[in-house]
C-alpha cells in the first residue's frame, strides 16, 4: 500500500428528486485492496460508483484519485483517469470478436493495428492470469468468458481503479473461485477493486476491508478480518435478523404434477427443454437450479400453458394438460399459481392499482359482460393486510410500491386462488433480507397446507435451506435430481455446467446474461 | 460543459396539479399566438374576440360549431378505444372514408326504401366498412406482427384515392353537366335534424356514454386495457390476445366508419373525396389530449372545435390569411401537447454545484 488512496470520496451527496440516494458518504480504496461494497438494494452503492464512472455528478462532496482532486464528468474522463467499471449487464457487441469489442472506440490511428492490439491483449491476459481467446465471437462465449472479456477491455484501456457491480450474481461456483483467483491477481498487480454485493458469503472470503451502506448513509467501514456475518447484517439492515431459513417437514405427501420425456422448442427449433422428468409432489418444494437461461423459464411457462411441449406429458393428478393454453388450463378447474420472472412485466399491469391487478385472475369468472370489482376489492384489502403490504392504499398503481411490495402483491394474488401448485421464479430477486425471509415464510405455510411449490432459484444457498429436493437443469436438460439435505453446493455446481460444451452453452445463455 | 437546467422525472402529479398545468399552457399558447399576431399587424384581442364569435357568437354558428365537433368527437372515441390498447390506429382518415363510401352505395341504390330503415342500412353499412378498414391491419398485426402505424396510414390513401376514382369514374353524376361529383342521396338518405342541428350529435352523446362504460365497466374493455399495458401480461392472465386486438380494432374501425355515414348523410349529402376532412387525423390529437377518457373527449372535442371554426371565421371576416390560421391552430397546440411533458417532468434552474465538486475549487 502506497500513503496515497487510489480513491477517496468525501461527503459526498446525491439526490434524486426527493430521494437522498447517497447522504454524505465517505469512502476511501487504496492501491493493492480490494474493498466490498455492501449494503441492500436501495442503499445506494450503484450510485455512489455511478458517480466514480462518471455517468452521475455529485451534488456536493468531492473525489480524489491518487490524491489529486478530480472533476469526473463523463465516462470518458474516468476512463481517462484509469477508473474502470464492469457492469452487471455486460456492454459487448455480439457478433464481434474479443480483440474487436477490446478495440472500438479506442482511440488513435484512423486504421487500427489488429497485430498490436492482439499483442497487447495477451501481455494483460499474462500478467494477470486471464484466459482469453481474442478471435472468439462474443455470441459463442459463456457469461463468465464475457466477463473476463470485460475485465481485459478495461485493463486494455489503462484502468487501474476496477469497480465491479454485483459480478458473481450470473456464475456457477466454479466460475466465481476463477473470478475471485484474477481479482486476487490484479490485487497483487497493485490495481484498487471494489465489488458492490450483497451476498455475504463471497465478502467474507474476497474482500479485505468492507463499507456497509444503508438507505443512502455510509454505516462503517471495517476490516473483513474483524468481522462476523451476523455483525454485517446487523450493519445492513439495521436490526438483528433471525438468519436461518426454516425447511418445514410434512410427512404425508402425494404425486401431483408428473413430468414425462417433455421437449420445448424455441423458434429456431433449439430444444430448450429437453426430454425432462420429474414429479412434484404435495407438500414438497421443488428448486430449480441453473446457469441463466438452462430452461427454467420454459419448464415454468409449459406448466402454465404459456408455452408449447413438441412432446411428451404433463400430468397434473393424471389429466394431461400438454397442448393446452392459460385459460383451457383454467376451465379445467385447475388451480395454479404462478409468479413469474418477470413481475411487472408479465405478472401484473405495473401501472394499474391493486384492486384492477386482482381484478386479471378474477374476472375470467364472473359472468357476462360486465366487469364486478367488489370481490376483487374485498381481496385486495386482504391480501394488504394479510401480507403486510406497504402501500397508500389499495388504489395505488402497483409500479409506485418497492421491489418487496410488489412482489407480496403478486404473490398474495397467486396464492389467493388456492393453488394445488405453486410456480415461483427467482421470487426474492432484488428484495431486501427482511422481505426475502417474509417470501420465504409464505412459502412454507403453502407447503404446510399441501401446495407443491416450484420453486427456481439463483442463490445456492437458499436452495439448499428452504427446498426439499433440487433439480438441476444444464442446457435443457436434467443433469440431477437431488435431495437438499444429502448434497454440497459444489456439487450442485458441478451439475449445472455438466456437459455443456463452451458455444453451445453461449447460444443458451446469449440473451438472458 | 454544463447544463444549466435538470430535468427531473416526478412522480405522479394530482389532479388538480395537472390541471393547472395545462390552464397555464393554453393560457401561454394564446400569450405567444397573440405575438404571432402583433408581428402581422392585427390585434390579437380582437382577433381572439373574433375567434369566439365567429364561432359561438350567433345561433347559427354555435350550431356550425357543433357540426364540427360530431364527427370530431365519434372518431375521437373510436381512436380512443384502439390507443387503449397501444394499436395505434392513425387510420382513422380511410375508415372515415371507406364508412362513407359504403353509406353511399347504399343511399344511392336503394333511394327509395323508408327513410328509417334507408339510414338505419346506411349506418350499418358505414360501421362495418370502416370495422373492416381497422380489421385489416389489426389481422395482420395479430397473426404476423407487423406495424400498425404504417399499415394504417397507407390505408387512408388507398381508401381516399379510391374514392375520388369513383367520384371521377364510375359514380360521377352525368347530370352534373361534366362537374366530377357523384349524385345527392334521395330526401330519406339524409338524417334529420333535431334541435336544429342534424340527428348526430344525439349520436355523440350516446356513444360518448357507451364508450366509456365499454372500457370502463366491462370485461372486453377490461382486457384491452391490460393488452395496451402489456402483451405478456395478458397471455399470463389467459387473455386470448389476437382476438381482443381484432375486436377492439371493429370498434375503433367502426365508430370511425359510422362518422362517414354521419358525413355522407348529414352533411355533404353525397360522396365526396374530402369527406373525412382531417377529422380522423385531429381525432388522434384530441383523443390523446383527453388522456384516452371518453368523457373528456367530449369537451376536448368541443373546444376543438371552437378552435377550427374561428379559426375559418378569421380567414373571411378578418381577411386573415389562412395559413396565419392554422399559425394559431398550431402555437395552441404546441402548448397544450407540451405542456405533458412539465407534466411528467420537472425542470429546475440547477445549484451552481461546481464549487463543492471540485474543477479547482478550494478544499
Amino acid at each position: 500500500m502506497t500513503s496515497t488512496p487510489a480513491i477517496r470520496m468525501e461527503r459526498i451527496t446525491k439526490t434524486f428528486g426527493t430521494v437522498t440516494a447517497n447522504d454524505n458518504i465517505n469512502l476511501t480504496v487504496w492501491n493493492g485492496e480490494i474493498h466490498a461494497l455492501l449494503g441492500e438494494n436501495g442503499a445506494g452503492k450503484s450510485t455512489l460508483m455511478n458517480m466514480l464512472s462518471g455517468i452521475y455528478r455529485p451534488d456536493s462532496g468531492f473525489i480524489l484519485i491518487d490524491g489529486k482532486q478530480v472533476n469526473i464528468a463523463s465516462p470518458k474522463d474516468a476512463i481517462k483517469m484509469g477508473i474502470g467499471m464492469i457492469h452487471q449487464h455486460f456492454k459487448l457487441v455480439d457478433v464481434m470478436t474479443a480483440a474487436d469489442n477490446i478495440i472500438i472506440g479506442q482511440k488513435g490511428k484512423f486504421l487500427l493495428s489488429r497485430k498490436d492490439a492482439h499483442q497487447k491483449i495477451k501481455e494483460i491476459s499474462e500478467r494477470y492470469g486471464l484466459e482469453i481467446d481474442p478471435a472468439k465471437k462474443v455470441y459463442e462465449m459463456s457469461v463468465s468468458e464475457k466477463q473476463t472479456l470485460e475485465i481485459v477491455k478495461v485493463l486494455y484501456r489503462g484502468a487501474r481503479i476496477l469497480i465491479m457491480d454485483e459480478p458473481t450474481a450470473v456464475l456457477t461456483p466454479q466460475e466465481i473461485q476463477q473470478l475471485f483467483r484474477i481479482i486476487r491477481n490484479m490485487k497483487e498487480q497493485g490495481c484498487a477493486v471494489v465489488i458492490i454485493t450483497h451476498k455475504l458469503n463471497e465478502v467474507m472470503e474476497i474482500s479485505d476491508r468492507i463499507t456497509v451502506l444503508r438507505q443512502g448513509k455510509s454505516i462503517d467501514t471495517i476490516e473483513t478480518k474483524d468481522v462476523k456475518v451476523p455483525t454485517l447484517i446487523e450493519m445492513m439492515v439495521g436490526r438483528r435478523v433471525e438468519l436461518k431459513i426454516k425447511r418445514e417437514e410434512v410427512a404425508e405427501k402425494k404425486a401431483l404434477l408428473n413430468f414425462s420425456h417433455v421437449t420445448v422448442l424455441d423458434k429456431e427449433k433449439h430444444e430448450m427443454l429437453n426430454d425432462v422428468s420429474f414429479e412434484l409432489k404435495t407438500s414438497e418444494i421443488l428448486g430449480i437450479a441453473g446457469v441463466a437461461g438452462s430452461g427454467q423459464k420454459e419448464l415454468c411457462e409449459v406448466i402454465c400453458g404459456l408455452q408449447q411441449a413438441s412432446g411428451g406429458n404433463i400430468l397434473f393428478e393424471g389429466e394431461d394438460i400438454v397442448g393446452k393454453d392459460p385459460y383451457e388450463i383454467y376451465k379445467l378447474g385447475i388451480r395454479m399459481g404462478f409468479v413469474p420472472e418477470d413481475r411487472l412485466g408479465m405478472g401484473l399491469v405495473a401501472s394499474m392499482d391493486i384492486v384492477h391487478n386482482v381484478v386479471l385472475k378474477d374476472y375470467r369468472m364472473q359472468k357476462g359482460v360486465l366487469l364486478h370489482r367488489k370481490s376483487s376489492i374485498d381481496k385486495s384489502k386482504r391480501i394488504v393486510e394479510s401480507l403486510e403490504v406497504l402501500t397508500p392504499g389499495i388504489t395505488t398503481p402497483v409500479r409506485r410500491l418497492s421491489g418487496g411490495n410488489i412482489q407480496k402483491v403478486l404473490l398474495g394474488r397467486e396464492i389467493d386462488i388456492l393453488p394445488k401448485v405453486l410456480i415461483t421464479a427467482y421470487p426474492v430477486r432484488g428484495l431486501d433480507i427482511g422481505a426475502s425471509f417474509k417470501i420465504y415464510d409464505l412459502l412454507n405455510d403453502q407447503k404446510k397446507n399441501g401446495v407443491g411449490i416450484i420453486f427456481v432459484g439463483e442463490d445456492l444457498d437458499v436452495l439448499l435451506d428452504l427446498c426439499d429436493r433440487i433439480l438441476i437443469l444444464s442446457g435443457g436438460k436434467v443433469t440431477g435430481l437431488v435431495n437438499a439435505q444429502e448434497t454440497t453446493k459444489e456439487a450442485i455446481g458441478y451439475m449445472m455446467t455438466v456437459g455443456l460444451e463452451e458455444g453451445f452453452r453461449a447460444a443458451r445463455t446469449g440473451g438472458t446474461a | 460543459m454544463k447544463s444549466p437546467i435538470k430535468i427531473i422525472k416526478r412522480g405522479d402529479l394530482s389532479k388538480k396539479k395537472t390541471v393547472m398545468i395545462q390552464l397555464i399552457a393554453v393560457v401561454l399558447s394564446l400569450v405567444f399566438a397573440g405575438i404571432v399576431m402583433l408581428f402581422f399587424n392585427l390585434n390579437p384581442l380582437e382577433v381572439f374576440s373574433t375567434i369566439v364569435r365567429g364561432s359561438i357568437g350567433t345561433d347559427i354558428r354555435i350550431k356550425q360549431t357543433i357540426v364540427r365537433a360530431i364527427p370530431l368527437i365519434i372518431a375521437s372515441l373510436g381512436i380512443l378505444v384502439a390507443f387503449k390498447m397501444k394499436f395505434w390506429n392513425i387510420g382513422g382518415e380511410g375508415q372515415i372514408m371507406m364508412g362513407a363510401l359504403a353509406s353511399s352505395f347504399v343511399a344511392l341504390n336503394f333511394g327509395d326504401l323508408p327513410k328509417p330503415l334507408l339510414l338505419l342500412l346506411m349506418a350499418m353499412a358505414g360501421a362495418i366498412a370502416g370495422g373492416i378498414w381497422g380489421l385489416i391491419p389489426a389481422l395482420f398485426k395479430a397473426k404476423m406482427g407487423t406495424n400498425e402505424t404504417i399499415f394504417t396510414l397507407m390505408m387512408n390513401y388507398v381508401a381516399i384515392k379510391y374514392v375520388s376514382y369513383l367520384q371521377y369514374g364510375p359514380w360521377r353524376d352525368p347530370e352534373a353537366k361534366g362537374f366530377p361529383r357523384i349524385p345527392r342521396f334521395t330526401d330519406n338518405g339524409v338524417l334529420p335534424k333535431v334541435a336544429g342541428v342534424h340527428i348526430g350529435w344525439i349520436f355523440a352523446l350516446l356513444l360518448v356514454v357507451a364508450v366509456f362504460f365499454f372500457m370502463n365497466y366491462t370485461k372486453k374493455g377490461y382486457e384491452i386495457a391490460v393488452v395496451g399495458e402489456s402483451l405478456n401480461t395478458a397471455r399470463y392472465a389467459g387473455m386470448h390476445v389476437p382476438s381482443i386486438i381484432i375486436t377492439a380494432m371493429l370498434i375503433s374501425g367502426g365508430l370511425c366508419g359510422f362518422v362517414g355515414m354521419i358525413q355522407a348523410s348529414a352533411v355533404e349529402k353525397t360522396l365526396v373525396y374530402t369527406i373525412s376532412g382531417n377529422y380522423g387525423f385531429t381525432a388522434i390529437i384530441t383523443a390523446w389530449l383527453a388522456r384516452l377518457n371518453a368523457i373528456a373527449t367530449l369537451f376536448v372535442c368541443l373546444a376543438f372545435a371552437v378552435l377550427l371554426q374561428g379559426a375559418d371565421y378569421i380567414q373571411l371576416s378578418m381577411h386573415v390569411p389562412s395559413a396565419l390560421a392554422q399559425v394559431v391552430q398550431g402555437v395552441i397546440l404546441f402548448f397544450v401537447l407540451g405542456s405533458d411533458f412539465f407534466i411528467r417532468y420537472r425542470v429546475r434552474w440547477a445549484k451552481d454545484s461546481s464549487k463543492t465538486t471540485g474543477e479547482g475549487a478550494s478544499v
